[in-house]
């Protein structure tokens, strides 16, 4: 009924931890869920108390997976469990990152799980109430997510005294209307609450004043969705899975010029050289690997050569001046146009700036406007130095990360394929010679 | 304004699932799933929503606005969205949006003479793994090729 988002089979490399279900036939069923270890994680939490299971999502080193890789077990704690007002549970499930869509194949194949993992979030901060925000996009995700609600409410695992635990939790979708801001965490609860997406100035943070004012734990659909394999295999043996100081598996969006792209679960720390030649299949055409966008477009970019010696891990791509992000793997091969993939990200990046901060405002429409000339090979080598300089002035001047977003990325380009923009200048030149000279308002 | 019996009672549930007396939180749900009825965000729809949740139609054109999905004009009967983000880029999407104004004579937010079919360049829709892709109202279609666009927009302009 739905376009299929899986490959036959997993890649023999990949770790199949969240994703053991996907194969099962009509997996997205709670019947399917709970023959195949569903909502077993949640009654065994359901004997801890808070703080055990704040604890042992501590113990698993599982951060956050929607781009900024936060400690999810330290973000909980941050939530103040004794304050008067209701607690909340909001889930991102807005993704928007351009290379990643990992979020609407869990939603796709196993709503029940991100159910199960918020409701263990509740259980932890004693939260009552909580949203799944969808981007509108992904309509056909609220329908089957709305389906597995109803399931679930029908079976007694969402509603009053869930399994006679004494314990009550009501859940719903909410629908966004298109806005790639809306996947900020504040700018998320303002539209939640109803309003255009702009982002809020922090502290205070979600985890003390979130929706509707009120302390809220808001992670991605990936991290609610790996709790409860946490609480099935002991955090200590989650963690195991990945690195130190980066537990478990993360879905991996490979997408771009490889042979297999597709969304596989890696564990932390996969070698890039092992992801793009095994689990990838190879490059496109045997062709060279140009450049490598690690986790979403808004991550700076890698060239080939820093790319192949990497781990797909926080650290690593942190020592290398870049960021793991949401997972979404963009691979160049030699055949990419730097520019005219420089030029479309910032195009994004221009039309998705809402407009509130003035430097990620001006600064994107300014820099589209001189990547536009550069990509027609018109403009002076001065456009190139400009470019670098307006994204450096953007960067942490801005209430929430989508200036950083746009700069990052560019800055890096500008940087590392430099020559490439020189070439296209270069070229114009040449094609230009014997025209009559232009006049130059420079002098 | 009425709306459809299934409507109305998404409506009346969609109230007690947001706090007491934050009920605007209602606002964008309420006009995408209007939209799907009435086709766009017409005037009276606006005024119908700033109504039933007691705000003002100022706050409906704040949002209205701001999201891309909620349309300010009535669009094709089938609305064909072409990604051309960096995912789709790498796999020609770029190609299959200059093919699609050049088949249906439209440009962005452009609605055919007869209606039948409105074009969109969309930013990321989430199919980066199964690039290109496009989406034709809800629904989704991975590894586009030339031909299969050909073919749906010959099929489109046919029913």
């Amino acid at each position: 009924m739905y376009p299929s988002l899986l490959h036959d089979s997993p890649h023999p490399s990949e770790t199949v931890v969240l994703s053991k279900r996907y194969r099962l036939p009509n997996s997205r069923s709670i019947d399917t869920y709970l023959a195949n270890d569903g909502y077993k994680a949640f009654m065994r939490a359901s004997q801890m108390s808070p703080e055990q299971i704040i604890d042992e999502v501590k113990t698993s080193n599982l951060r956050g997976r929607g781009g900024a890789g936060f400690p999810t077990g330290m973000k909980w704690s941050f939530v103040p469990r004794t304050s008067p007002k209701p607690k909340y549970i909001v889930v991102n499930a807005d993704e928007s990152e351009p290379g990643t869509c990992k979020d609407r194949v869990i939603i796709q194949y196993d709503p029940h799980q991100l159910i199960e993992g918020i409701l263990i979030a509740a259980r932890a901060v004693d939260a009552h109430r909580g949203w799944i925000y969808i981007r509108g996009e992904y309509r056909y995700l609220i329908d089957i997510m709305d389906e597995a609600l109803a399931e679930a409410y029908a079976r007694g695992w969402l509603g009053k005294n869930i399994q006679g635990t004494g314990f009550d939790f009501e859940l719903s979708s909410h629908t966004g209307a298109g806005a790639y801001e809306c996947g900020e965490e504040s700018a998320l609860l303002e539209s939640l609450e109803g309003k255009r997406g702009v982002p809020r100035i922090r502290p205070p943070f979600p985890a003390v004043s979130g929706a509707f004012q009120a302390p809220t734990i808001l992670n991605n659909v990936e991290t609610f969705a790996a709790v409860p394999s946490i609480f099935l295999m002991g955090g200590q043996a989650w963690a195991d899975l990945g690195i130190p100081k980066a537990g478990g598996t993360k879905l991996t969006c490979l997408t771009g010029h490889v042979n297999r792209p597709g969304v596989h679960e890696l564990a932390l720390g996969f070698p890039v050289r092992k992801m793009i030649e095994d689990v990838g299949g190879g490059m496109r055409g045997g062709n060279k690997l140009k450049a490598m966008i690690p986790g979403g477009s808004s991550c700076p970019v890698l060239t080939g050569e820093e790319a192949w010696e990497l781990t797909m891990d926080y650290d690593s791509m942190a020592k290398a001046k870049t960021m793991l992000g949401s997972g979404g793997v963009v691979i160049m091969d030699e055949t990419t146009d730097m520019v005219k993939a420089c030029l479309r990200i910032i195009r994004f990046y221009q039309h998705e700036s809402c407009g509130w901060c003035i430097p990620c405002r001006e600064g994107t429409l300014w820099l589209k406007k001189l990547l536009t000339r550069l990509d027609e090979g018109v403009g002076s080598a001065k456009d190139i130095d400009l470019v670098g300089d307006l994204a450096d002035n953007m960067l942490g001047r801005t209430f929430c990360p989508l200036g950083d977003a746009a700069a990052l990325p560019t800055m890096s380009i500008v940087r590392k394929f430099r020559h490439e923009f020189e070439a296209k200048l270069a070229k114009k030149a040449v094609s230009m010679a014997g025209l009559p000279q232009l006049v130059s308002i420079n002098g | 304004m009425t709306f459809s019996p299934e409507l109305e009672k998404r409506f009346a549930e969609m109230a007690g699932k947001y706090p007491e007396g934050r009920q605007k939180a209602c606002l964008i749900p309420m006009l995408m799933y209007a939209q799907d009825e009435v086709g766009y965000i017409s005037e009276e729809l606006k005024a119908e929503i700033a109504r039933r949740l007691s705000i003002s139609v100022l706050e409906v054109n704040e949002v209205v606005g701001y999201y891309t999905m909620l349309r300010k004009k009535r669009m094709g009967k089938t609305h064909l969205q072409i990604c051309t983000n960096i995912s789709c880029l790498l796999w020609d999407g770029d190609k299959l949006w200059d093919r699609a104004c050049e088949k249906l004579g439209i440009g962005h937010n452009e609605v055919t003479a007869d209606g039948t079919v409105s074009l969109e360049e969309v930013e990321c829709i989430g199919a980066c793994s199964w690039a290109p892709a496009i989406q034709v109202n809800y629904d989704f279609q991975h590894n586009v090729t030339i031909d299969q666009l050909d073919t749906l927009i010959d099929d489109l302009r046919k029913a």
